[in-house]
């Protein structure tokens, strides 16, 4: 192993991940304090990477004076995940979003506002207004680029970050990672690290078979999970899925929140719409589900009714934003918005907190259950998140380990763990014939779909269980030839590691809940006496992953009895159709 | 004699191409390398142009848009197109 060197460098903050939150967490560390040593490290390129590489159309959850109070957001995200949330955690975002929203203006972020200069919010929820139209967030990533070389904020490229380092005291004391290009190692100490890998959206394998035709951008493979769970960081309601209904085959989003507000709606093959809402949440899964699955499916976006310059803006924006190869597949497959629908679909499943609820657990400060490890974004567990609770959690994770690091001294490397990592990293460049890393992944994700895609079924899940064991054995046999090839293999036991969470996870809430993201077949009703709980999931003492109850945190904003149940009356009523 | 492990590979086509007569590579430009998540892009050290390395694309097109001579171009995987 003398071919691989090893790089060690000391920071007082890694964070890792340069997408949304990552980004933000760095320079608001270094907002906090001017001298610490603040290192921004990506398996892409900061430039580009993550789930807004291409830039983003608007925002989810815009909480706007005037349109939206922190409250009635809090309320809304409480009853649209059935309950289950820590109000703390949402109220934090809600009452700092704006003060994001002001900053990423202020840096050159362009959202819609009417005429009188007030952002120009829209509804797309079922209850309140938190829609924020950006036609021009293509060019993001440039802004937060451009802050970050104005904070002189130290960027690493193309280092994959496979484990953390632990100090004595159990604190996180570094990470540990290698170059996807030279395949040298790197082992870098740290006062505090901020994880802000994204969704693990290489989970599920999506229907075309392809497989890097994911929804979440493939780089986010689910890092920052296998990280955190190895780290003995406490997990969140992994058994609420990420399921996104999208564009069939392409697997990029339809955007009804971009064309709700222009007149476009989810609708079946009749053309008719069946769910008053397109806000993404469990319960509207169901019926997207129900109705692609019935006789009235497939379900289709439908816009051929709209005035043609209503359809021209929308072409605008959407095949210049976030997915704009989506004109040239529309083109290919000969759909003109004009003439046809466009067929959708499920997307494969994934764990992801800025669309849904599973994540690292972290409190309000976004502080997670191991000392010094902090996590932001669509891996952290605050429910229904998205862009701008990635932002505002990034800004909290970076004063709060800003704060934490003032004193603290660099704990000694503990070299049985380097040992110990640097065995696994190159165990699959040093075997002389192996498993192609692809073909394992595939057959993984083929899997994680034939027993984990809900509907939920006990038997399943337990024989899914028992493959994904099997394929631990497999990932013993993977060849790397080079050094790209070892960032695909390290990917599959990241994969791996997350499968077993989302089984288990499954298994351990026996009941069913959050609609599609958690039916449960052979436990078909929602048990609030039993199940109104977070389930945490962690890796026992004897290695092994466990889970367990945790209580509901007393709610800080009180719920109408009516409207703890209006996410369940999401069906058009019959009769009622549009 | 024993059986002998033995690798067999099977073809795909580029989704990614690159005009090597727009492409500046040669001058010192790796802009395609960089922007790609995936790390999928690379320079040729024969021709000193941009190729695709890897067939594993997401179709998201930073290669393209941040080309400074329009050299690449991205179309959608077969798989789904």
């Amino acid at each position: 192993m003398t071919d691989f060197p090893t790089l060690e460098r000391e920071y007082d903050i890694v964070v890792i991940g340069g997408g949304t939150a990552g980004p933000m967490a760095a320079i608001k560390a270094k907002e906090h304090n001017r001298e610490l040593k603040v290192l921004l490290l990506d398996k892409a390129n900061v430039k580009r990477s993550g789930a807004i590489s291409m830039g983003m159309d608007g925002l989810n959850n815009a909480v706007v004076p005037g349109h939206a109070t922190p409250e009635q957001y809090t309320r809304e995200i409480t009853v649209a995940n059935d309950g289950i949330v820590n109000q703390a955690a949402v109220m934090a975002y809600a009452q700092n979003s704006f003060t994001t929203l002001e900053q990423l203006d202020r840096w050159g972020v362009k959202f819609e506002k009417d005429e009188t200069g007030d952002y120009a919010v829209k509804k797309v929820h079922h209850m309140g207004a938190y829609v924020l139209p950006m036609p021009e967030g293509h060019d993001i990533k440039k802004v937060l680029y451009r802050q970050l070389k104005r904070s002189r904020i130290e960027i690493t490229n193309r280092v994959i970050a496979t484990r953390l380092l632990l100090g004595a005291d159990g604190a996180v004391s570094g990470v540990m990672g290698f170059d996807c290009r030279t395949a040298a190692f790197h082992l870098i100490k740290a006062k505090a690290v901020i994880l802000c890998c994204g969704a693990a959206g290489r989970l599920g394998l999506p229907s075309s078979g392809y497989l890097m035709g994911t929804y979440e951008n493939p780089t986010n493979a689910g890092d920052g999970y296998a990280m955190a769970y190895h780290a003995g960081a406490e997990l969140a309601n992994l058994e609420c899925f990420q399921i996104n209904p999208l564009i069939k085959d392409y697997n990029g989003p339809a955007c009804a929140y971009v064309t709700g507000p222009l007149g476009g709606y989810t609708a079946n093959n009749k053309g008719e719409r069946f769910i008053e809402c397109d806000y993404w949440s469990g319960q509207m899964m169901w019926e997207f589900h129900q109705e692609l699955e019935s006789g009235n499916g497939p379900v289709f976006l439908k816009l051929n009714h709209l005035a043609e310059e209503t359809i021209q803006t929308i072409e605008t924006i959407l095949h210049s934003n976030e997915r704009p190869s989506r004109g040239q597949f529309h083109a290919g497959r000969g759909t003109d918005y004009r003439q046809q629908m466009v067929e959708m679909h499920i997307s494969e499943i994934g764990f992801c907190s800025g669309h849904s609820a599973s994540g690292v657990w972290v409190n309000e400060h976004a502080e997670t259950s191991v000392k010094g490890l902090y996590a932001a974004g669509d891996m952290a567990a605050v429910p229904h998140n998205y862009m701008l609770g990635a932002f505002t959690y990034g800004a909290f994770a970076g004063a709060n380990a800003a704060a934490f690091v003032a004193g603290r001294e660099h704990a000694t490397v503990d070299e049985r763990q380097v040992a110990a990592e640097r065995a696994r990293v190159y165990a699959p460049m040093l075997r002389e014939h192996g498993l192609p890393a692809a073909q394992v992944e595939y057959k993984l994700r083929r899997m994680v779909n034939d027993y984990l895609q809900p509907p939920k079924v006990t038997r399943k899940m337990e024989i899914g269980l028992q493959r994904f064991g099997e394929i631990a054995t497999d990932i013993e046999h993977i060849k790397a030839h080079n050094p790209h090839e070892l960032m695909r293999a390290l990917e599959v036991s990241v994969i791996r590691d997350c499968a077993e969470m989302a089984a288990r996870a499954s298994l351990f809430r026996t009941e069913s809940r959050w609609g599609l993201y958690h039916h449960r077949v052979d436990y078909p009703q929602r048990n609030d006496a039993e199940w109104f709980c977070h389930t945490h999931l962690y890796k026992a003492e004897d290695g092994t992953m466990a889970s367990r109850k945790v209580p509901v945190e007393p709610y800080v904003v009180a719920l109408a009895a009516n409207e703890l149940t209006a996410y369940d009356r999401l069906r058009v009523a019959p009769g009622h159709a549009a | 004699m024993a059986f002998q492990p033995q690798d067999i590979f099977f073809r795909s086509s580029a989704p990614v191409t690159v005009d090597a007569d727009k492409c500046i590579a040669d001058k010192g430009c790796t802009v395609c390398v960089d922007v790609c998540p995936m790390d999928l892009l690379a320079i040729d050290p024969a021709t000193q142009k941009a190729f695709m390395a890897f067939d594993e694309c997401w179709y998201c097109m930073p290669c393209e848009k941040d080309c400074p001579t329009g050299a690449v171009k991205v179309e959608i995987p077969y798989l789904l197109r």
